[in-house]
C-alpha cells in the first residue's frame, strides 16, 4: 500500500507536495511534476467546493475541489435540491479498501 | 515529409461473441487482404496492433499468424484512442521514409480491461465512464440548457445510421421515446445514451505516394493530424462543457491540412456517450458553443448522414482498440464513394475524431480523396 492509500485508510486525505517549489502534485506521485524534486506528504484541507454533481439511485456523487486545485470525485450526503455549484463542502470521511472513497457533507 | 495514402481496409462484424483478440485481428486483416488488389505479405514492412487488452507481443504474434515479417512491429495502447494513435504512428513511419507499407489492426473484446482506468485516483470510487459522462452532461445542461431529449436525438440518429452499416452491433432503430424510457443509469444518462463495449476488429493499410496506385485506383490522403494530451486524470478537465484536448487537436489538424470546419463533408466523431457528440460538434467547429444539440437535431430531422454515418460508437458498438481504425475505415469508404447506403453524396474531405478517458487526450485526422 502506498503512503497515500494507507493514510486514506486511516481517515487522512494527504497529497504529495514539492519540497522545493511547494506545488501540490495531484494525483499523488513520487516526484514534483513541475521541478522533479522530492515530495512530502501533507494533509489536504477538509473543506472543499462543489464543482458538479449527479445522482445514481439514491446516492449523490460529485466533483469537489480542495484548495483551488485538487479535484476529487466522491459521494455527497445531501438532497440535490439543496445543492448549488460553488457551495462549501466538508470531507466527512475518507477510506481506502482497494478503491479510494471520499464522502462529503454540506458545510 | 512524404505524402501518405490509405489504400486498403478490413472490418469484422461487431458482436458479443466470445472470440480472442488474435482471432478478431486475423479476420479484419484477412478481409483487408481480400479487398486490396496486388497486396502480398512481402509488401508489408510495418505491423502495428491497437488494443486495450493486456496482450503481450501482439504485433509479432499477428505478424506470424498472417505470414508477415515486418521491419517494424509493435503495439500501440492509448485506451479508446489507441486506433487513431496507431494510424498516426504508421503515418510517421511512412512520411519519414522509414517504411513504405504499414498494416494497422485494432481489436477488442467486450470484457476488455481497457474500459476502466484504475490509476485515476481523482475519480475515487466513481471510476466507471458513466460517472464522468454524467458530470459532462449535467454541466452542459446547466450552462447551455441541453435537454434529455437533445441527448436522445443523438442516440436515435446514430442508431438509425447504424441500420445501414452491416458491421454494426445494433441492427434496429430506436425511437426518441424508447431512448427516453431506457433504463436510467444515473440522474443524467440512460442506457441508450451510452456506447456498448463489444468485440470487433478493423484494419487499414497505409502506403507512400510512390506505391499507392499499386493497391488502389482511389487512394485517400491523410492531410491533417492533430493530437493532444492534457492529462490522464479526469478531474483535470477544468471546464466540463468542453473537451480541451479535442479543440487543440482539431486546430492542429485543420492547420496542417489547410482546411476549416466548413470544408468537412463527412465526419466520424467519438460519441462514447450522447453528450460527447454534442460537445464535439461544438469543439470541432461544426456548431457554435451551446448549439451542438441543434446541429445534431437538424441532422436527424433532415436525415443528413454527415456526422457518424456508420452509426458512431453508439450505433456501431465500441470495441476500444478497433474504434479509431473503424472510424478511419468509414471515412475512407465515404471518400472513395464506396459507402453504399451510407454514402454522403460527393464527399471529398472527411474528419475523424477519436478520444480517450473523458477527453483527457484526443486525435483528429483530416482525410481527403
Amino acid at each position: 500500500m502506498t503512503v497515500f492509500e494507507s493514510e486514506l485508510k486511516n481517515g487522512r486525505f494527504v497529497c504529495s507536495e514539492c519540497v522545493k517549489c511547494n506545488k501540490l502534485v495531484w494525483p499523488p506521485s513520487d516526484f514534483c511534476n513541475n521541478c522533479f524534486s522530492e515530495v512530502r506528504w501533507r494533509q489536504v484541507s477538509t473543506t472543499a467546493v462543489l464543482v458538479e454533481f449527479s445522482k445514481k439511485d439514491d446516492t449523490v456523487f460529485c466533483i469537489a475541489e480542495f484548495e483551488g486545485i485538487i479535484r476529487v470525485m466522491g459521494s455527497l450526503e445531501a438532497d440535490t435540491k439543496e445543492l448549488i455549484i460553488g457551495k462549501e463542502l466538508q470531507l466527512a470521511k475518507c477510506d481506502y479498501d482497494g478503491t479510494e472513497r471520499f464522502i462529503f457533507q454540506l458545510k | 515529409m512524404r505524402r501518405v495514402a490509405l489504400v486498403g481496409t478490413g472490418l469484422t462484424k461487431f458482436t458479443k461473441d466470445d472470440v480472442s483478440i488474435e482471432s478478431l485481428m486475423l479476420l479484419s486483416i484477412k478481409s483487408l487482404f481480400e479487398n486490396t488488389k496486388n497486396l502480398t505479405q512481402k509488401d508489408v514492412n510495418v505491423v502495428l496492433t491497437s488494443t486495450g487488452d493486456n496482450s503481450k507481443y501482439l504485433s509479432s504474434i499477428i505478424s506470424e499468424l498472417t505470414g508477415l515479417s515486418p521491419k517494424i512491429s509493435h503495439s500501440v495502447e492509448s485506451l479508446c484512442n489507441s486506433g487513431a494513435n496507431s494510424a498516426v504512428s504508421a503515418f510517421a513511419y511512412i512520411a519519414s521514409g522509414l517504411a513504405d507499407v504499414a498494416l494497422v489492426a485494432g481489436a477488442e473484446r467486450f470484457d476488455s480491461p481497457g474500459r476502466i482506468l484504475e490509476w485515476d485516483k481523482s475519480r475515487g470510487q466513481y471510476k466507471h465512464p458513466i460517472y464522468w459522462s454524467s458530470m459532462f452532461t449535467k454541466a452542459h445542461m446547466r450552462k447551455h440548457g441541453t435537454t434529455k431529449e437533445d441527448l436522445a436525438i443523438v442516440s436515435a440518429k446514430n442508431h438509425k445510421n447504424a441500420t445501414a452499416n452491416p458491421y454494426a452491433y445494433f441492427e434496429k432503430e430506436y425511437s426518441i421515446d424508447e431512448i427516453m424510457q431506457s433504463k436510467n443509469l444515473t440522474e443524467d444518462i440512460r442506457l441508450l445514451d451510452c456506447s456498448l463495449p463489444c468485440c470487433g476488429s478493423a484494419a487499414i493499410l497505409l502506403t507512400s505516394e510512390e506505391i499507392a496506385k499499386k493497391f488502389t485506383d482511389c487512394p485517400v490522403w491523410i492531410t491533417g493530424i492533430g493530437q493532444k494530451t492534457i492529462s490522464a486524470g479526469f478531474t483535470k478537465n477544468t471546464d466540463l462543457t468542453t473537451m480541451k484536448s479535442t479543440i487543440d487537436a482539431a486546430m492542429d489538424a485543420y492547420k496542417m491540412s489547410n482546411t476549416q470546419p466548413s470544408d468537412i463533408d463527412v465526419a466520424e466523431i467519438h460519441d462514447a456517450f450522447t453528450i460527447c457528440e454534442i460537445i464535439e460538434l461544438e469543439d470541432l467547429g461544426f456548431a457554435k458553443k451551446g448549439k451542438g444539440s441543434s446541429y445534431a437535431r437538424n441532422c436527424y430531422e433532415t436525415q443528413d448522414r454527415k456526422i457518424n454515418p456508420r452509426g458512431g460508437l453508439i450505433g456501431a458498438g465500441h470495441p476500444l482498440g478497433a474504434t479509431g481504425i473503424a472510424q478511419i475505415v468509414e471515412i475512407v469508404q465515404q471518400l472513395q464513394e464506396k459507402a453504399e447506403k451510407r454514402q454522403v453524396k460527393g464527399a471529398k474531405i472527411g474528419l475523424v475524431q477519436n478520444m480517450s478517458a473523458a477527453a483527457t487526450s484526443s486525435t483528429v485526422l483530416i482525410l481527403q480523396s
